[in-house]
């Protein structure tokens, strides 16, 4: 492949196109998927800098409860925390930002499949996330629910509910319409030669999230729907005094959300799949099983949701054979973990900043993992379910998975996008602060849980109050960490060196164009003659 | 097998509509579910309550929407012969039948409330858990059914108005295609519920 060179002064997306009078409108207005991307991305990260705060101030409140809010204030600050990192950030997260910017682009695509419903999704992200946002200054009390709006406190709560509900309903169509272009767009618009096993392994993690996406959002949907019908017009379907079943409410709910876990996780492995044999210079170790255990990730999500509930009321055949289901999912997401080892053993590794992050992932996501089995067995979950361990397993899966490859993936394609680089002392001091942070932070959590400090409690005995100090400490590591990450990134947009087209001698698509990229990608759409990693002439080439 | 801008993807956009149904079915899925679990649990209730159903304005109702589907798929085949008036003309049959099939279900509605049988009615509370469910998932259902009924009218109104300006033609039948498509389906999820609502006495 001939690694074209930066022509300076060439036009990149950001570039004004002179359509519109105002830049703003330019941007919402335009249909190009890099520019929604980014604009997603500026997006997703605003609102996982407020969930930040917020999770900050939990674990401040938490070092002596009561002493900076009271317990009302602390279930509506636990439950907007978790409101808006899933449903405005982790959730849209990775497939809206890096996805929206690169697919197209990885797979030799000069747009998605449907740009104006792109773009019609990103203005719905934006309605959503503004009528979520809404319920926090209405008159009323924010939600205190918890993010999973459990019926029938959700019903019957006198705080603003309806309106946080409805602009998840709208971010949940948002999901759906993103995920529907992302698997039209990989069917029908890969570049010539692209067959699907010479596709990157980021493609194909994003081709198994838009199928949970198109077929798990719809019912979060139609339950939150019946959450906003039981409020207005008092249909009951889980009230108990009208007949109904709050369990069915779970079950309705989990039957998503676990699946969402799988949105949010599986673009996540794709990016790790992307940095690791960028930064050992090999190729993915196991190619087709990666990308194949995604597909299998996704196929085997969709029967777990139970194990959510192996307290709240199941019978018991119900709750083994979702144990057991849930093991299963260990298989593939072993296969991932395996095989990005394999790709780094004889490796000539470079530890940058990305494959810093990358292996963090790789260490936190397994033990995010492997507690995951514990609490995925009846016995031990019995004893752990209401516990901190949930909060911690939680965490370390959501945050140390997919937060952390988002970080990751800022890191790897930062010159990409922003046509800057990034000091790489300052990147490693903040990975520092937030890795050690990290693991105080959550760790603390599993030990705590198995003392048995229920979770969602504004207050606690005295006993636990050493792993609550222990935390809290961890989030100040955690916060700084983040501080002078974003704020190196930040300053690296402004002031940082010009990136050359392929900074890290990357192999795949969008390497080989110039950073930023014009805004049609490829001025001529390649052709395609071979997999995505082939790093092998590479070694020949500088053997001795 | 790949395609870029430049030149209109009638398959791939014929996949986009069929990957919005699947969205749709799961849609709808999770009130079928919520009908199945309630009806297993209150089989009597359900036989008692669907005995208030107007089963001959839901049998006109059937009628009227698989004929309407039958319309739009033949005024996309005249559209393929070139036949622009008769194919627009089907389309507006289409809507009227839709716009009909509304009607009739707001006098159904209209029918129930008055003898106080709506969500939350003080006669529904007293009629028990099962029949309370019935009808609360009897509006639910039909109502978001009609919001497809509604929206579908719209959307071929649209096509319409496209029709007549010549934008969709023999070549580019793919958008009628994929209203076609989502009325049929609009048009499935009343077959289904139909019988669970009326029939089931």
């Amino acid at each position: 492949m001939v690694q074209m060179s930066e022509s300076p002064g060439e036009a990149s997306f950001y570039a004004r196109t002179g359509r519109y009078r105002w830049a703003i409108a330019e941007w919402m207005m335009s249909t190009d998927h890099k520019r929604i991307g980014v604009m997603y991305l500026g997006a997703i990260l605003s609102f996982f800098s407020v969930g930040v705060v917020l999770g900050f101030l939990i674990r401040l409140s938490l070092l002596d409860p009561g002493w900076l809010m009271g317990a009302q204030t602390y279930n509506e600050f636990f439950t907007v925390h978790g409101v808006i990192q899933i449903f405005l950030f982790i959730i849209p997260g990775i497939p809206v930002a890096f996805g929206n910017i690169f697919l197209p682009i990885l797979i030799g695509a000069q747009d998605v499949a449907f740009p104006r419903i792109n773009r019609l999704s990103w203005w719905l992200y934006v309605t959503g996330a503004l009528i979520v946002l809404l319920s926090l200054f209405i008159k009323g009390s924010p939600p205190d629910t918890g993010w999973t709006f459990y019926a029938p406190y959700s019903i019957r709560t006198p705080a603003n509910i309806s309106t946080a509900v409805l602009g998840v309903f709208v971010l949940g169509f948002s999901s759906i319409l993103t995920g529907l272009n992302f698997v039209t767009t990989i069917h029908r618009m890969r570049a010539p030669g692209m067959r699907w096993f010479r596709m990157p392994a980021f493609p194909w993690t994003l081709y198994a999230t838009g199928w949970v996406q198109m077929l798990a959002t719809p019912v979060l949907a139609i339950t939150l729907l019946f959450i906003v019908l039981g409020r207005f017009f008092g249909v009951g379907f889980f009230d108990p005094s009208k007949g109904g079943d709050p369990i069915l409410y779970e079950h309705l709910f989990w039957m998503y959300s676990h699946p969402a876990v799988y949105i949010m996780v599986l673009p996540a492995m794709g990016i790790i799949s992307e940095i690791v044999p960028v930064f050992s210079r090999r190729a993915l170790f196991g190619y087709v099983a990666v990308c194949m255990s995604a597909l299998g990730i996704a196929i085997v999500g969709y029967a777990v949701w139970g194990h959510h509930m192996f307290t709240s009321g199941m019978s018991d055949t119900a709750r083994v054979i979702f144990s057991f289901i849930t093991f299963l999912v260990a298989v593939p997401s072993g296969v991932k973990i395996f095989n990005w080892v394999a790709t780094l053993y004889k490796g000539s590794i470079s530890l940058d900043a990305p494959l810093l992050f990358a292996c963090s992932f790789i260490f936190t996501f397994s033990i995010g993992g492997l507690t995951g089995l514990i609490i995925g067995s009846l016995a031990p979950n019995l004893h752990l379910h209401g516990t901190y361990f949930i909060v911690g397993h939680f965490h370390y899966v959501m945050f140390g998975g997919a937060g952390i490859s988002i970080l990751a993936g800022l890191h790897y394609w930062f010159p990409k996008i922003t046509g800057r680089m990034y000091s790489e002392r300052y990147a490693r001091i903040g990975w520092l602060n937030f890795f050690v942070g990290f693991h105080i932070l959550y760790f603390s959590m599993f030990v705590l849980g198995f003392q048995g400090m229920p979770r969602r409690y504004f207050d606690y005995p005295p006993q636990y109050h050493t792993g609550h100090a222990v935390s809290t400490m961890g989030s100040w590591f955690l916060a700084l960490g983040l501080v002078i990450i974003f704020g190196n990134l930040l300053y690296g947009i402004f002031r940082g060196q010009r990136a050359p087209a392929n900074p890290w001698g990357g192999k795949t698509l969008e390497w080989t164009i110039p950073s930023p990229p014009p805004p049609e990608n490829f001025r001529e759409i390649p052709v395609i003659t071979r997999g995505a990693y082939h790093y092998e002439d590479e070694e020949v080439r500088e053997a001795p | 097998m790949s395609t870029q801008t430049g030149h209109i993807d009638a398959a791939g956009k014929k996949m986009g509509m069929w990957f919005f149904l699947f969205t749709e079915i799961l849609f709808f899925g999770g009130m079928f579910l919520l009908y199945s679990i309630f009806r297993y649990k209150y089989a009597q209730d359900f036989h008692n309550a669907a005995a208030e159903e107007n089963i001959v304005l839901g049998t006109v109702n059937t009628a009227i929407l698989l004929t309407s589907s039958l319309c739009i798929a033949l005024s996309i085949s005249a559209i393929r012969r070139g036949e622009r008036f008769f194919s627009s003309w089907l389309q507006l049959v289409t809507i009227v039948m839709g716009v009909a099939f509304l009607v009739i279900k707001y006098f159904e509605w209209m029918a129930k409330i008055d003898i106080g049988i709506y969500p939350d009615s003080p006669v529904l509370l007293k009629m028990g858990g099962g029949q309370t469910l019935f009808f609360g998932l009897y509006y639910v259902m039909t109502g978001l059914h009609g919001l497809h009924v509604l929206v579908g009218c719209v959307v071929i109104a649209f096509m319409m108005h496209f029709t007549m300006k010549q934008t969709i033609n023999r070549g580019n039948v793919a958008r009628l295609e994929n209203t076609g498509l989502y009325w049929h389906f609009v048009d499935i999820v009343w077959i289904y519920l139909y019988p669970l609502f009326y029939l089931i006495t």
